[in-house]
Formats: structure tokens, sequence, C-alpha cells
């Protein structure tokens, strides 16, 4: 278990690192495109400003905004003492201040984790989960909430989060720059069309066009696979910090049985939670390689078959 | 001439990076240790308040019952008088059985098991008896690494240079290892 959450980890890094360098690396190759290599690298470091404001931002308000869009209300421990004992258990498990404890009043059972850092930090569950669950299994629940904590997962989602916001952001503006340029006879085009070098413009042209369309899709795909490793290492982590991974697996059974959806679902909020919300599969119905390219959190059914190998 | 000097003291600089960091883990898992530590004291004293509240709840349902009352409060006194890490363990043990058989007897009388303050104290104590386990579990997770580094090479010579000594685990033996809860 331990190598697993090391390989996770490293993963992780690289995949920051690698957002980072896909955000400048967009941002110059665009700009050389459209403008010159000059302005690319202005691109490039508004891309990176951009990013980094917005990370601030959300990493400083995000918790309070993400609780009251789900509407989850503070409980107290003389109103729900088990809740509180098992949070404060693991805290104490995972060597972490104890986080504030929030129930979200929805029928479907799920639970999420917020907060910069582990002195900052929120853990959330629906009032389905805490009628649903045993013991045992709400304790598997609330490690992997603890183990998303304890690895600062908001500061991961945030960073990686905003980082596509910025390419999706810059692509968009480039692309109505270009276009309303375009249609005025942009500078470029109108110094050097007598120049001969037409057909290498052409080239360049497309295959910018191309990495405004693409770009922001391949971010989507990296900020989803960042998402997913993080999923399989909280899975991993909670079953350190319980030594019991049939817990949580027994939870994650009873979640995909479930047939309630959430009624908060929101692309926005996804990636908080322990399941994937919006998510409404069939039994037996098979899910195609783009559903996995495209979610959130890894296939229920893996995660189970994975904890309970452990 | 300039160039053997310049990697003299590239090595120089580079051991004594190596010595700073390994000096620096070394204190922090100390630090990790003695928190894991105070935390488990928390802990168990938590459970050395809430024993005589129960004992006089269950007294007031089942007065002959002497012989275990005597045992659980016996087991509490020794283990808040105990000292040393291995003494403080098997103190534990002895309140952890001594409680064990309380709760049994208590299912032989129902008005007990319907009493509000019995049911709020058995889920208070077999909380705080999974608590307790869970802060056992992190400060045995961090007795091992500070243990092992003191003891692997080379940061074994930094420890002992430094006096590091290593730490005794706490070893509670139980009966069933898994969910760390105690269904009473």
């Amino acid at each position: 278990m331990y190598e697993q959450i090391a390989k996770n980890k490293r993963r992780t890094i690289l995949m920051i690192i690698g957002s980072f360098v896909f955000l400048g690396a967009v941002g110059f190759v665009l700009g050389a495109v459209f403008y010159s290599p000059a302005e690319g690298i202005v691109w490039m470091c508004v891309g990176l400003v951009i990013a980094g404001i917005q990370s601030f931002v959300s990493l400083r308000y995000g918790d309070k905004l993400v609780l009251r869009a789900t509407r989850a209300r503070a409980v107290s421990p003389e109103e729900n003492p088990r809740l509180h004992n098992l949070v404060e258990g693991m805290a104490i498990a995972a060597g972490i201040p104890k986080p504030d404890i929030y129930v979200v009043p929805e029928q479907a059972p799920n639970a999420f984790a917020t907060g910069r850092d582990p002195e900052h930090a929120s853990i959330a569950v629906t009032e389905g989960l805490l009628e649903m669950m045993n013991r045992v299994e709400l304790e598997g629940v609330l490690a992997h909430e603890m183990s998303h904590i304890l690895d600062r997962d908001m500061l991961v989602n945030t960073v990686v989060g905003t980082l596509v916001g910025a390419v999706v952001l810059i692509t968009e503006f480039m692309f109505r720059m270009w276009f309303w340029g375009g249609l005025t006879g942009n500078r470029r085009s109108s110094s050097s069309s007598s120049s001969g070098g037409g057909m290498v413009q052409v080239i360049f042209l497309v295959a910018g066009i191309a990495l405004l369309i693409l770009a922001p899709i391949f971010a989507q795909l990296i900020k989803m696979s960042v998402s997913r490793r993080r999923e399989y290492l909280a899975d991993a982590q909670g079953a350190m910090l319980t030594r019991y991974p049939p817990g949580l697996a027994s939870a994650l059974r009873k979640i995909a049985d479930s047939p309630n959806a959430m009624r908060v679902a929101s692309n926005a909020t996804n990636h908080f939670w322990l399941n994937e919300p919006t998510r409404l599969r069939r039994k037996g119905e098979k899910a195609s390689w783009t559903d996995g390219l495209f979610s959130s959190h890894p296939p229920i059914q893996e995660r189970i078959r994975i904890l309970e190998e452990m | 001439m300039s160039a053997t000097l310049w990697i003299l003291l590239g090595g120089v600089a580079v051991v004594l990076l190596y010595v700073i960091f390994a000096f620096n883990r070394l204190v922090a898992l100390n630090q990790r240790v003695k928190n894991g530590w105070s935390e488990i004291d928390v802990q168990l004293r938590r459970r050395y308040d809430l024993i005589p509240n129960l004992i006089e709840t269950v007294k007031g349902y089942a007065k002959h019952e002497k012989q275990v009352f005597e045992r659980v409060t016996l087991a509490r006194s020794q283990a808040i008088n105990a000292s040393g890490v291995g003494d403080q363990a098997s103190a534990e043990n002895a309140i952890s059985s001594g409680l064990k058989s309380l709760f049994a007897v208590a299912e032989a009388y129902p008005e007990l098991k319907a009493n509000q303050n019995f049911l709020a104290l058995q889920e208070e104590l077999s909380a705080t008896e999974s608590k307790i386990a869970y802060a056992r579990q992190f400060y045995n997770d961090q007795v091992m690494l500070l243990n092992t580094r003191i003891q692997s090479f080379p940061s074994n010579l930094i420890a002992k240079t430094f006096r590091f000594r290593e730490r005794e685990f706490f070893n509670i033996e139980d009966a069933q290892r898994g969910p760390a809860q105690v269904d009473f």
C-alpha cells in the first residue's frame, strides 16, 4: 500500500507540472502563431498570471463557496455525537486537527472534503449517507475524505482546475481576437502576404486553429485524469487509516446500488464528491472508453475491486 | 588546483546539506512521536473520567456485581499510576478487558440497557476506545519511522551524534484486528 501511495503521488506531481507546462506552451504557441514569438511570451505570462490569481482566490474562499452551493449545514457534537466521534477518530489516526463537520440535505449517499490545508478543512456528508451506512462503512467514507484533506487535494484540484480554466479562457479570447482581427485584416497577413510565405502561413494557421479547438479538450482530460488518480490515492490512504479496506468497499457497493440522484449535482462541484454525483448508470450497462476519459472519478466497481484486493 | 578545490567545496556542501536535512527530519519525527503520545494520553484520561460515571450508573441497576466493579476500579487506578510506555500499555489492557466484562454484565439487565445515560456513556466509551486505538496506530507508525531512521545508515550517524534515542512501541494486544471499534 505504501508503494501505491508513493506512485500516485509522483504521478500527481508530474501532472501538475505537466499542466503548467501545457498552459505555458499553449499560450506561447498560439501567441507566436497568431501574432509574433515575442507576443507569445507575453501570452504565456498572461495565462500563468490569470491562473495564479484564480488559484489564490479560490483557495482562499473556495471552501465557503462549495459549502454554500451544496446548502451544507454545520452540525454540533450534541446533535450527532457519533459522526463527531468518528471524524475525530479519523483525524487522530491521520495526525491532523479535527475538521469542521457539515451535513448536506440530500438523500443520495455521498460526501466531500474541502479546505486549502488540514488546518482549514471541512468534511460534509449527505443525510442519505448517514441513514444508509453503518458505523464501519461511515468510518471508511470519512477516512477517504480525511485522506483528501491530508493530501491537500483541494489545493491540487484548484491549481489544476484554474490552469484548465485559464487555457479555456485564453483560447477563447484568442479565437475571438483572431476572428475579428481576421475580418478586418490583421497585421500579420497584411504585412507578409506579398513575401511568398503564404503556404507556410496557412499551415501555421491551420495548426493554430486546431490547437485552439483541441487545447481546452486536452486541458479537460488532464484535469479529470488528475482527479481520478486522487480518488484511488484517497481510497488507498483511507484504508491505511482505518486498517480495514472492506469498510469503504461495502460503503461504495451501497452507493453503487443506491437509486437516488443528486439534486445539487453540477459540473462545478463534481470532483469534490466521494463518487461522481451525476453518474446514473443502470446495472450491467457497460462504460464506454470516452466515459472513462471525461469522468472525475474512476469507475466505482474498479474501486471496490481494488479495495477488496488490499 | 582551483578545480579540485571547487570539487572539494562542493562535496563538503553536499554533506553539510545532508546533515541539516537528516537532522531536521529526525527533529520532526521526534515531535510527531511526542504529539502522538500526548494524543494517546488525552484519550486515556477521557476514559479514566468516564469510568466512575459508568460504574455509578451500572451500580444503580446491578448492585451485587461487586467483583466486576472492583476489577475495573483497580485497573483504572493502576493505569493512572503507571509510568513508562510498557507499563501503561499493560494497565490499559486490564481496563479494556474489565470494561468488556462490565458491559457483558450489563447485558443481563434490560432496564439498564434502556437507560439513556447508560447508552450515552456506552457510545462515549466505545468511541474513546476506538480513538485510543487510532492514536496508538498513529503513535506506533511515527515510532517506526523514527526508529528506522535512527537505525539505518547514514542517518544513524547523525542520530548518534545528536543523541536521538529510539522510542518504545505502545502495544495493546487486541483479540480482533479489523475495525478498531469495540461492540459491547
